[in-house]
């Protein structure tokens, strides 16, 4: 099917309209920023109906297929009514790990009756999903995760634990990267992926608090914990690669995802908003040579993104690199934020120095607290230093550390 | 900023044409070897390859059919640029289409009919527009022409003159009566004025002083008074675009020269760019022009728009001036010793890369620009 410039015109402005009038009035509490920030029962709650809603009004999945809830659309009107939820600054969709890898996953290589049993639960945030991939000791070097997984007939039996595990507290599965076979003859070659439940017996969620003084994520404890052979995706002791295809979608270099956005970014529209309240020598901050030298480059670095991926689609202007464009995008876009958070606090002067709850605070102190939850976008799904590892292997060519 | 539509990059199947023949081109006729065969040469540049790229119509892309040229327009010159500065070329090509564009903005009929089917076949074109000092602001002139009845009488000196020995028409920005005006100079009345050879860093350029003190031009060499603030507005922006698809070029050039080396050289027993020292820093620049491309391109494709105009272009040079400067500086530092050496390729980048700075601005002065024209 495809669509004219008219009907996709229409489309927006349908959706526009959908956004504007039911988008949530401020619900009194600091919302979280991204999946990985949320933390208390009502945050979880608020977001989880806020999902239901849009799915509902049929803006999420819309190009999934349609037997397991998806909407059998084209993307681009998913991509039409991702871009309007960014615009319009509505809260993100919560069920962010399902939504953008877990489900692609399935849906991609999983057998019918698994996309049957949780495509629809994913899209309508009845079942959340969470990802046990990280270790107290194993992060970067995720394949040397030591979780086990030992095979006893046809179940396996868990034991170890999983850190950082956003979304633990209320997901009912996880995805997760276990060790099934200690003695094989690589890391990589042991390694089985499975799609567990988080209620059974055995498995325990433990919630860790973060920087900014709140909760957010998790240690899951893992003590015989049961489940059937019929959890494994792929081949069993193939885990490896199937733990690269999700990493691939997580980071957006394929797509697939069912839409929405994941985190509520700042953007360079809200410091220029803050450089004009901010003061310097009695004047605007934006007056300044300096903020205005800061503000154009940061200008300058947004628009970078929206260009790459229209350029991206053009190709004899990729032939050199290709994939750089789709390999970069999250380096670039969650360093990006990082910086221009910073900038956000420089900006106040000595009002920086207020934190979330002070009254006097700018804007409720959110620019703090998104400066320091920026860090989730440059250490979670695989740290910069490690992204400039894959982009300077995979797409250069450079060999191995 | 979140706009309602994403912006997109307007392509034509003229610019990927181009593209693909101006690569090859670029790979054929000036292998890096050329580049360094351009700083021993005596010429101004390499009239052969020149006599080439006009019979392959690309000194007339940008010129409509009447004064026989193929209608385009700069979108297409900067597809044929991006692969020449990639190959540090050192050619007429930009100077001369901006010559051509001048003439198109504000040069007479007369002008144009004699002068725009000339370039088309080959004539080359030189702009004078700087001056002794130095400012970028290219209405700050203290070269002069004053009117004694039907003759202008020039004075004063401009800089950095491309080719200006051997080019066959330069336009030179002067003030008269209080403003702006651009002057036609034909090969003869080039040879009237005092024209010297620069020293410049940038080694596969030719590059002249030319002091105009005493030249004496028929007033039908004056383009169009009234037309002449826009036209340097536009020869302005139409140089930060060219200039920015050259560097874009040489940045992508310059990281190629990187990345080999960190394939090939050994230290400690293992290939150097295993280091994330030097890995790390490679992706930036890869970045950095993944960055400048995508804004060439986007400024490319609107060239034109009376509002998107100066912004597109001025944000495209200055990240290509940083993309070029970052990735040429990485380069010699990556090469060790052998980096610090004339020998060394890198140079040859990060002197090229000075000389395109140095050329209506750098990425600070474009960002002050930036910054009246957006905040
Ligand atoms: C907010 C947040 C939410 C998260 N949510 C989840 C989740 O839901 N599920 C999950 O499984 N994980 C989650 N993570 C974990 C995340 O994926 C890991 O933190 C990350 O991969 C880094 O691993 P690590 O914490 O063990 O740090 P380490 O790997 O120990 O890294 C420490 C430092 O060393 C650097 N480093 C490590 N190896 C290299 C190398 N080879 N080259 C250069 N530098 C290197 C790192 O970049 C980092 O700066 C989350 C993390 C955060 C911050």
């Amino acid at each position: 099917m495809s669509l004219d410039q008219k009907e996709l015109d229409e489309f927006r402005a349908e959706v526009r309209a959908w956004f504007e009038e039911n988008k949530p009035a401020d619900p009194g509490f600091l919302l979280p920023q991204s999946f990985m920030e949320v933390g208390s029962d009502e945050q979880f709650t608020f977001l989880r109906d806020w999902q239901r809603k849009v799915y509902e009004a049929g803006y999420l999945g819309l190009a999934w297929p349609r037997e397991y809830g998806g909407g059998g659309k084209p993307q681009i009107l998913q991509d039409i009514a991702t871009r309007e939820m960014v615009r319009q600054k509505v809260p993100f969709l919560t069920n962010t790990i399902g939504l953008n890898w877990a489900g692609p996953l399935i849906l991609h290589m999983g057998t019918e009756e698994q996309k049957k049993a949780y495509i629809p639960g994913i899209l309508n945030a009845d079942d959340i999903w969470c990802q046990g991939f990280s270790e107290p000791d194993h992060g970067s070097d995720l394949g040397n995760a030591q979780l086990k997984a030992e095979r006893d007939g046809n179940e396996f039996v868990l034991n170890g634990s999983k850190i950082w595990t956003s979304l633990g507290k209320h997901a009912k599965y996880m995805i997760l990267l276990a060790r099934s076979n200690p003695s094989a003859n690589s890391k990589y070659e042991g390694l089985s992926f499975f799609l567990v439940p988080m209620k059974i017996p055995g498995v325990e969620v433990v919630p860790i608090r973060k920087l900014t003084g709140e909760y957010g994520f998790n240690q899951t404890f893992f003590t015989d914990a049961r489940v059937p052979e019929s959890c494994l995706m792929g081949r069993e002791n193939g885990g490896w690669q199937v733990a690269m295809a999700t990493l691939a979608f997580e980071r957006g270099a394929v797509g697939g995802q069912a839409g929405g956005h994941a985190m509520m970014s700042k953007d360079v529209s809200q410091v220029l908003a803050l450089a004009r309240a901010a003061q310097r020598n009695g004047r605007p901050a934006i007056e300044d040579p300096l903020v205005r030298d800061r503000l154009v480059q940061f200008i300058m670095e947004e628009k970078s993104f929206a260009l790459n991926s229209a350029r991206a689609n053009i190709k004899p202007l990729v032939v050199e690199w290709p994939g750089s464009i789709a390999m970069s995008g999250k380096l670039a876009a969650t360093e990006y934020q990082r910086r221009l958070n910073q900038f956000a606090l420089s900006l106040q002067g000595a009002n920086a120095a207020y934190y979330v709850g002070d009254p006097n605070a700018y804007e409720r102190g959110q620019w703090q607290r998104s400066y320091f939850n920026s860090f989730s976008g440059t250490i979670g799904g695989g740290t910069s230093e490690i992204q400039h590892n894959i982009i300077g292997e995979r797409v250069l060519g450079l060999p191995k550390g | 900023m979140a706009n309602d539509k994403r912006p997109t990059i307007h392509f034509s199947d003229e610019q990927a044409q181009l593209l693909e023949v101006a690569t090859s081109f670029a790979q054929d006729k000036f292998p890096l070897n050329k580049a360094r065969a351009r700083v021993a040469a005596k010429e101004d540049f390499d009239a052969a390859v020149w006599k080439e790229m006009a019979s392959l119509g690309w000194l007339g892309v940008a010129i409509p059919e009447e004064f026989g040229g193929s209608g385009l327009s700069l979108a297409e010159v900067v597809t044929i640029v991006e692969p020449l500065g990639r190959a540090l070329a050192g050619t007429p090509l930009v100077s001369t289409t901006l010559v051509a564009q001048a003439l198109l903005k504000a040069g007479t009929r007369a002008q144009q009919a004699e002068w725009l089917p000339k370039i088309c076949e080959g004539a080359v074109g030189a702009l004078a527009l700087i001056e002794p000092h130095g400012d970028w602001n290219l209405g700050h002139l203290t070269a002069k022409a004053e009117r004694p009845g039907d003759l202008l009488v020039l004075s004063g000196t401009k800089t950095f003159v491309t080719d200006a020995a051997s080019a066959d028409l330069a336009i030179v920005s002067v003030a008269m009566d209080g403003a702006p005006a651009l002057v036609l100079l034909d090969r003869q009345l080039l040879g009237a004025a005092k024209v010297e050879r620069e020293i410049v860093i940038d080694e596969t350029r030719r590059s002249y002083r030319v002091n105009l003190d005493g030249v004496t031009v028929p007033s039908d060499n004056l383009l169009d008074p009234s037309r002449t603030p826009d036209t340097l507005k536009n020869l302005d922006e139409a140089a930060c675009l060219l200039l920015a698809a050259e560097m874009c070029g040489g940045a992508s050039g310059v990281l190629v020269t990187i990345v080999e080396y960190l394939k090939t050289r050994k230290q400690f027993d293992r290939l150097i760019g295993s280091y994330q020292a030097l890995k790390h820093p490679t992706v930036d620049a890869l970045m950095a022009i993944d960055g400048a491309r995508s804004h060439l391109y986007y400024a490319a494709g609107i060239f034109g728009d009376a509002v998107e105009n100066e912004i597109a272009v001025r944000m495209a040079k200055a990240l290509a001036c940083d993309a070029l400067a970052f990735a040429s500086d990485r380069a010699i530092q990556f090469h060790g010793g052998f980096g610090f050496t004339y020998d060394c390729d890198a140079q040859l980048f990060r002197r090229r890369g000075i000389w395109c700075e140095a050329q209506h601005g750098d990425a600070a002065w474009q960002r002050k620009r930036l910054a009246s024209l957006i905040l």
